[in-house]
């Protein structure tokens, strides 16, 4: 067992663990943070991105003793109260989900591609960079069409602060 | 996964010293293949010792002759670095273009290399340029380094510190992904040094791991274009045979992608 502290939505919460919990499960099963997914199980499928100190990482492929003191942003810390984070809203808007199931990490990824793509984004880019997290459901041409309306409200939101 | 113990280490000399303790104990860096491998128990390491957070591990250094890149440096942090970017672009290229954005961010090159999986796209690069490997106990050159596949010259506890590349006059990457795994079915990286020599990898492509096209070396080296490849032809001994592709498939990916490299090159 180990003794961690991190992070999680800007609480810093901690824990004794065994060595081999991935984040993953600590944030489901320690933390009852169900909104990120476990999907595939082989680090494909992009469902459990969160985002640690900044970037997104597959939360299924990473031991919780290596974010031991870091900070941890999960689809439940996204939005401020009752207000929706403008990705989750262009999600909602574009009907850019059927199921859901991949959604948290889809948003996830989403916000960290505008984050580092800034006023660029284009569809293509959009396309290629969503390469790590798989839908079965929309056939991606909706969630595509939310991830660029939301980094044109992001940048909207960013040049009015 | 089965129970292991995990440490994080301090430092180089304090990795060593936990490894050696452990009864079969394994590194850890970005964890973006071992951690699959453990959760599917094909590996069950009896202690992992996380590298990732050693200070002296990170950062990429770029010289006048030489780029080097600490072993520890996420594959995002490298595709990204400025002067990586004019000093060998197709190295920077190159890391952007591994897995998918979210392993970017924790794969690193020291992992890489130290698995050898016969797809990875770093040994083509360091075969290409004829890198040297560095560790803590020793100097290795690329062509020494790789052994095979999932094999190389690494001792049992030998941690991989940085990797140096001498910067070429010009070079170029380009990879044939497999259209579901994004593995590289072929990539091949073309390299021509200052002084006039070429080298050329391939990844994907052989049954035992990164190799070099004898072939193509000596065609760029009469003449640096894409045409200089059109009458070449690659052997497909020894090349990989799969459902994804025969070996005289991936022979002639070889020389396409080759071909593309070279278009590419700066």
């Amino acid at each position: 067992m180990t003794a961690i502290s991190l992070t999680v939505n800007g609480k810093v919460v901690s824990g004794n663990v065994e060595d081999r919990t991935l984040l993953v499960h600590f944030l489901r099963d320690h933390l009852n943070l169900t909104g990120t997914h476990v999907g595939c199980d082989t680090s494909q499928c992009g469902a459990c991105v969160v985002h640690v100190d900044g970037r997104a990482v597959k939360s299924c492929t990473t031991l919780v003793g290596q974010v031991d003191g870091a900070s941890v942003t999960t689809i439940e810390g996204l939005s401020h109260g009752d207000e929706l984070h403008p990705m989750q809203a262009a999600f909602r808007d574009n009907h850019g989900l059927q199921c859901g199931y991949c959604t948290p990490g889809m948003i996830m990824s989403a916000v960290d591609i505008v984050q580092r793509h800034g006023g660029k984004l284009d569809e293509a880019t959009v396309r290629h960079e969503l390469e790590g997290n798989i839908c079965r459901c929309t056939g991606y041409h909706n969630i595509v069409k939310s991830v660029l309306d939301a980094a044109g409200r992001m940048n909207t939101a960013q040049a009015a602060e | 996964m089965y129970e292991t113990h995990y440490h994080r280490a301090s430092s180089v000399d304090d990795a060593a010293a936990q490894f050696a303790k452990g009864s079969e104990a394994k590194y850890l860096s970005g964890g973006q293949t071992l951690l699959p491998v453990m959760k599917q128990r094909l590996a069950a390491p009896s202690d992992v010792i996380d590298l990732a957070k050693i200070p002296a591990l990170i950062g990429v250094e770029v010289g006048g002759d030489s780029v080097t890149i600490k072993a520890a440096t996420p594959h995002y942090d490298v595709s990204t670095n400025a002067a990586l970017q004019k000093a060998i672009p197709a190295l920077a290229a190159l890391a952007g273009m591994i897995g998918d954005p979210a392993v970017r961010y924790r794969g690193t090159i020291g992992g890489s290399l130290a698995n050898n999986d016969p797809a990875a796209d770093y040994p083509a690069a360091v075969l290409a340029l004829d890198a040297t490997v560095k560790t803590n106990k020793r100097s290795i050159s690329a062509t020494d380094f790789f052994k095979g596949l999932f094999s190389t010259a690494l001792e049992d506890g030998e941690i991989i510190t940085a990797v140096t590349f001498p910067i070429p006059a010009k070079a170029g990457y380009a990879k044939f992904r497999h259209p579901a795994s994004r593995f590289a079915l072929t990539g091949v990286f073309v390299a021509q040094t200052k002084s006039g020599e070429v080298r050329v990898a391939a990844t994907g492509a052989s049954a035992s791991g990164v190799m070099r096209v004898p072939a193509i070396e000596q065609a760029l080296k009469a003449n640096w274009s894409a045409s200089a490849l059109d009458g070449v032809s690659v052997s497909a001994d020894g090349l990989m045979a799969d459902l994804h592709g025969a070996a005289d498939y991936r022979a002639n990916l070889i020389k396409v992608m080759a071909q593309r490299a070279v278009k590419d090159a700066a």
